[in-house]
């Protein structure tokens, strides 16, 4: 061991694993934060401030429609969809593949819902609608895993097929309509404002369970002011919604109030924390990351790629066919047009912007949620504006499809500009 | 050094369609013992490696482990044997952290969850018995590593689910000066630890400095097997790989390709 006491070994001066046993304080944990930050490591900040920026700027162009509670909770409704649709497309954007056709995923097994509600009970309709929905993700993984498409070409051709399936199921031109009033619920649908409450406590308990136990098993490298300030921002968080959303959003003239959390909010809670776990605590979620980041390598450990691929894929439908519920649930029917135009690429741009990359192994799954509001905020406050006059333009309308599209097309083409600039960045060092 | 190969290949033949890479291929590998495989591009390293990690399963010939006849037909009976491959790629996913790249396909679970916290513990002991100093946290990802500590994890991979036959493909080919200095220690520590280590390399003085015994590979053959003394030296070297024999070490009748 002698010559492993000689200060200067390789040029190196920190001994074994000097910041494994270190304690870090908070204000190493923030600095530590700022550096990874400069070496292009964003995570999902960009998306934060994006959140930041366009609530400020609806806010004030427009608070009197804009900042209400009605539009808070209108607003969490009108996310739900796209945020699970891209969860699932994020479990092929961690493999470094893409699903261009999951918003049409979403729609044939909304269709599938909406037309067996006609006739059959509830549990075989929802049973059937998953089933064709893993069915579709399924084909989509075989034909990428083993007959060895990419599967940017494979998911353009479900884009065509899919809509065809979707098309023959509700006709052309029809809609059908969904009268279960659980299915109307899932996103419509409010809880009691104590079941609220219940449900925001629970939440909050095990937010500071998984916080603790992850700040306990660090070895000192999250400091406790760290976790405790996640804590009591996620508490004063949720009490401040909680309390927002229990308070009554009607308007005045309305028969019955309406009040309590929006029944879609705990269950994208819920699909947060299950995939979450999935991804971070298991192997599969441990094997996701590695083919995602060097195929060969993952490989070699080995670990079966195709089947991997081909399993990822499947989750995509199964999470696409909840999304899609989750659009129909919202409108309370399904048409042609449920999960097509612009879902598909807000789905994709939800999950890059909140900072899931698209040159795969990197990403979480709050990254889908934050940048769905993202692209949620920007319809929602754009159409609030609607009719302008402007100084030297003239009237402008903000409210139309052609400046939203723009908009969110901006936006996306942002979220992937920092990260192709921060992976480069990180290539460099 | 011990008397008793640990892994003795001899007579190994091998050919891809019409090619013959290997004729007759002898090699000897000792535990605790560094034998560096040298000989210049095509004179069938490569192929030689690849066939004892299961790659290109041999067409003729014995391999011997630990004193009894094996057959190696995938890389999956190679490393059931023990035998594990550093390639030069180095085969690391750059988006995991060392941890999670040392434990990638083996991952130790408690209830059906990753036991991250034995890993790390199992991650510490592995790089410390490797005296591996120059890592500031098991947690690092490994895209934050330079080449030396990339190649030191790799290395450290192979130790880790104790192999008793390690083969580095040119482990120092893309490192600067210190860190070079840095693997070759750290192969001299492979072998303090009874394993026995193959080195492919095209540096003679890394490999007069770090190995014991040399075999030299000319035109798929079998050059020479010799001890490395204060004698051997860089020119001696050269002259085995480029005609394959140097006075009267070496292939003595002439060798029609």
């Amino acid at each position: 061991m002698n010559e492993n006491a000689t200060p200067n070994d390789a040029g190196f001066a920190l001994t074994d694993f000097a910041l494994d046993g270190a304690k870090v304080d908070f204000k190493t944990a923030i600095s530590d934060r700022v550096s990874e930050l400069r070496a292009g490591d964003l995570g999902s900040l960009p998306a934060i401030l994006a959140i930041a920026v366009l609530v400020t700027i609806f806010g004030l162009v427009n608070p009197s429609s804009f900042l209400t509670l009605l539009n808070f909770a209108n607003f969490l409704e009108q996310a739900s969809g796209v945020i699970v649709i891209a969860m699932a497309v994020s479990f092929t954007l961690l493999l470094g593949e893409i699903d261009l056709a999951a918003g049409f995923t979403a729609g044939v097994s909304a269709a599938v819902l909406a037309t067996r509600l006609q006739e059959w009970p509830l549990v075989p309709s929802v049973l059937l609608a998953a089933t064709v929905a893993v069915i579709l993700g399924t084909f989509t993984g075989y034909m990428v895993a083993k007959v060895g498409i990419p599967s940017f070409v494979v998911t353009l051709a479900n884009v065509l097929l899919f809509q065809g399936i979707l098309l023959l199921l509700v006709r052309d031109g029809g809609s059908v309509r969904i009268s279960d009033p659980l299915v109307k619920g899932l996103v419509g649908g409010t809880l009691s404002p104590i079941l609220s409450w219940l449900v925001s406590l629970v939440g909050l308990a095990l937010y500071a369970y998984v916080m603790i136990r992850k700040q306990r098993n660090s070895h000192g490298a999250i400091p406790r002011s760290v976790a405790a300030i996640k804590v009591g921002a996620a508490a004063v968080a949720l009490i401040v919604v909680t309390t927002m959303l229990n308070t009554n959003r009607a308007f005045g003239r309305a028969p019955e109030p309406i009040q309590g959390l929006p029944t879609v909010v705990p269950i994208i809670a819920i699909i947060l924390f299950l995939l979450n776990v999935l991804l971070t605590r298991t192997k599969y979620g441990r094997h996701l990351y590695a083919v995602g980041g060097n195929p060969e390598a993952a490989r070699r450990a080995g670990i079966n790629v195709a089947s991997l691929r081909l399993s990822a894929f499947a989750i995509c439908g199964l999470l696409a066919g909840i999304g899609g519920a989750f659009l129909a649930s919202r409108v309370n029917s399904v048409d042609p047009n449920t999960g097509a135009n612009d879902t598909l690429l807000l789905a994709v741009g939800a999950a890059v912007i909140g900072g899931t990359s698209l040159f795969g192994g990197q990403g979480r799954m709050l990254n889908a949620v934050l940048g769905g509001f993202v692209l949620a905020l920007i319809p929602n406050g754009l159409t609030l504006i609607g009719k302008q006059v402007l100084p030297l333009w003239g009237e402008i309308d903000f409210g139309s499809s052609g400046i939203k599209f723009i908009c969110a097309g901006a936006a996306l083409l942002i979220a992937s500009s920092v990260d192709a600039l921060s992976r480069s960045q990180g290539q460099v060092r | 050094m011990s008397q008793t190969p640990l892994l003795e290949v001899s007579k190994v033949n091998k050919r891809f369609g019409p090619v013959h890479v290997l004729h007759d291929v002898d090699l000897k590998m000792y535990p605790g013992t560094v034998t560096a495989l040298i000989g210049d591009n095509g004179a069938g390293k490569s192929t030689l490696v690849k066939s004892i990690a299961g790659i290109h399963p041999i067409d003729s010939g014995t391999i011997t482990f630990d004193g009894e006849a094996v057959t190696i037909d995938n890389p999956k009976d190679a490393s059931a044997l023990g035998i594990e491959v550093v390639y030069q790629d180095l085969a690391l996913c750059e988006n995991l952290d060392i941890v999670q790249n040392l434990f990638l396909g083996r991952e130790l679970t408690e209830r059906g969850l990753l036991d991250e916290k034995t890993m790390e513990q199992r991650t510490r002991e592995t790089l410390a018995s490797l005296s591996v100093r120059t890592i500031k946290s098991v947690r690092q990802r490994v895209s934050s590593l330079s080449g030396g500590q990339r190649q030191t994890v790799a290395i450290a991979k192979a130790v880790l689910w104790d192999s008793k036959v390690v083969i580095l493909d040119e482990p120092t080919a893309a490192l600067g000066v210190a860190q070079t200095e840095q693997v070759n220690k750290l192969v001299r520590r492979l072998a303090e630890k009874g394993i026995a280590v193959g080195l492919i390399s095209h540096n003679m003085n890394d490999v007069i400095a770090v190995s014991d015994r040399v075999a030299v590979m000319y035109l798929g053959r079998m050059a020479a097997d010799i001890e490395v003394t204060e004698t051997t030296s860089n020119e001696q070297l050269v002259e085995l790989i480029t005609s394959g024999r140097s006075g009267d070490v070496g292939i003595q009748e002439e060798v029609n390709q």
